[in-house]
């Protein structure tokens, strides 16, 4: 189903603004792909285990990401984007699970226990399943048909304005950090070998890339100004994303069921 | 319909001293006024206080009035004074709006805020992305473009606004000389077209081809003001840090080499 792009009389929007996605997937709404990421994050928290959020990881990751012919990107970004805090949490627990007994191993003063290592799997489940989640959303939506869907349902420009550039300030930061990143290299800064230098390295990158965060920020708000985005009332839109009776229907069952899932919890129906 | 700043002084936050000091000027229908000076002369600032933005947007203090047709505007809200007064900055990267999928949606982005019809707002994209010779990208996704192109881009998305009154900081400073044209293009076309322009250049090649009226600034006074051609021709240019352009130097060499002084002035003619 195509995004509700009318042709008018004389010129019309150019043909890529609302053409449909390559597959279903990138074709459902992207409230619909927010609502499904956020849900699939929300109750792989709750239902906590290790089979709970894994079968979440495969129906509601995998087999989508199968459908729109990215596994393999979503493999790659979601392991990026996991583990640091997949690791991290991996090691307390493994080492540090409190009141653990069954000692697999012992390196120093430190001691590996069974009762770590499993819930410490289950942590990691659940990282899985949050990661793999969002990068699906991302995989399968550009945010401007967000932003885009929000308005027509009349959340404020604003709103979605924010939550927009929150996302794409992330890898803004990356490129600048990268490009600051040779320049002083190129003036000698030495960010590579041991862990003390690399270390030392990232002090004269962290000022210029923040920094010249915050000044883009006051360049980027004058330009919004400049050009009405301050202004009160509806704008006008071009075209919205497509969306559909069934697609409602989903979103709504999704969230009764988290609510309900939620209610079960709270009631000791899950253990 | 004329832009008029009288007695402007600014002084940005936490500032030391002002950056502008007692700034007279007028931008009339359909004129350019190319405006020059060393770095730290002012001029971005007198370019913010021209736009309203200082200073709604960027705080700071300010003395002396900004009349639109002669009306006060120096109360009203951003957002009114877009609708009359467009700005380009020289950093094309943070003009995006960054809501815009394809580089359509991104000149769109103005008209769109204006809530005006949305045929209008197609009609008005169209030409601007044309204006700007940009109308092949306008599939194309904007973060992805060069330097250049996003600045042809911010441009085009400043037509599209329509604007009485435009205010251009170093609109060319990424362009190559081809992109420049196409910038010099439109500026004439929309002063033909009724538009005032103010516009802060380094280039003063790009200032002689469109400006009618020029002003220099140093250390945030006006120390230069006339027609274009008696400015840059004016030998206290040097002075106040403002590269001469290509003709008045070639110019200022075939005399200093000896040759006819006539003959100079009527080849320069």
């Amino acid at each position: 189903m195509a995004g509700s792009v009318d042709l008018i009389e004389g010129r019309s929007l150019p043909a890529a603004i609302g053409r449909p996605g390559p597959s279903a997937v990138h074709r459902l709404n992207p409230l619909t792909k927010a609502t499904l990421a956020t849900t699939t994050s929300v109750a792989a928290v709750v239902l906590g285990g290790l089979v709970g959020p894994l079968l979440l990881v495969a129906v509601a990751v995998v087999l989508p990401a199968i459908a729109a012919g990215v596994v393999g990107r979503l493999a790659k970004t979601a392991l990026l984007l996991a583990l640091p805090i997949a690791l991290s949490a991996f090691l307390v627990n493994v080492f540090f699970f409190p009141g653990a007994e069954t000692v697999l191993f012992r390196i120093g003063p430190i001691t590996a226990t069974a009762e770590g290592l499993g819930f410490a799997f289950e942590i990691m489940a659940r990282i899985m399943a949050i990661s793999g989640a969002v990068t699906l959303f991302y995989l399968t939506t550009r945010p401007a048909d967000l932003v885009l869907d929000l308005e027509r349902r009349g959340v404020s420009p604003r709103v979605a304005f924010v939550a927009n550039a929150s996302v794409q300030t992330v890898p803004a930061m990356v490129e600048r950090a990268a490009q600051i990143t040779a320049a002083q290299r190129a003036r000698g800064l030495d960010t590579e070998g041991s862990p003390w230098r690399r270390v030392r390295g990232i002090v004269p990158i962290v000022g210029p890339v923040i920094l010249g965060s915050i000044a883009e920020v006051e360049e980027r708000t004058m330009a919004l100004e400049a050009r009405a985005f301050t202004r009160p009332g509806r704008r006008t839109l071009l075209w919205s994303p497509a969306d559909s009776r069934a697609e409602s229907l989903v979103r709504w069952g999704l969230l009764i069921g988290l609510v309900a899932l939620i209610g079960l919890r709270i009631g000791g129906v899950l253990a | 319909m004329t832009l008029t700043l009288r007695g402007i002084g600014y002084r940005h936050a936490g500032a030391p001293r002002p950056a502008l000091l007692d700034i007279d000027l007028d931008l009339a229908d359909g004129t350019v006024v190319g405006l020059a000076g060393a770095s730290e002369a002012g001029k971005t600032t007198l370019c913010l206080v021209a736009s309203g933005l200082a200073p709604r947007t960027v705080g700071g203090r300010i003395r002396g009035t900004l009349h639109l047709d002669g009306e006060n505007v120096d109360r009203w809200p951003m957002h009114r004074l877009a609708e009359r007064i467009g700005i380009g900055f020289q950093n094309p990267a943070t003009q995006l709006s960054q809501v815009a999928g394809t580089v359509f949606e991104e000149v769109a982005f103005g008209p769109m805020n204006l809530g005006i019809d949305r045929d209008e707002v197609i009609d008005r994209t169209w030409e601007a992305l044309e204006a700007m010779g940009i109308e092949a990208l306008a599939e194309r996704d904007p973060e992805r473009l060069s330097g250049g192109q996003q600045q042809l881009l911010a441009m085009a998305g400043l037509l599209a606004m329509r604007p009485e009154h435009l205010v251009l900081d170093e609109p060319t400073a990424q362009l190559d000389p081809a992109g420049t044209a196409l910038v010099a293009d439109a500026i004439g076309r929309l002063a033909r077209s009724g538009t005032s322009i103010l516009i802060a250049e380094q280039k003063t090649d790009l200032l002689a081809a469109v400006a009618g009226e020029m002003v220099v600034l140093a250390e945030g006074r006006i120390v230069l003001r006339g027609p274009t051609a008696e400015v840059l021709a004016d030998p206290r240019l040097d002075e106040v840090g403002v590269a001469l352009p290509s003709a008045v130097r070639l110019r200022r060499a075939a005399l200093a080499a000896g040759l006819d002084p006539a003959l100079v002035a009527e080849t320069a003619a």
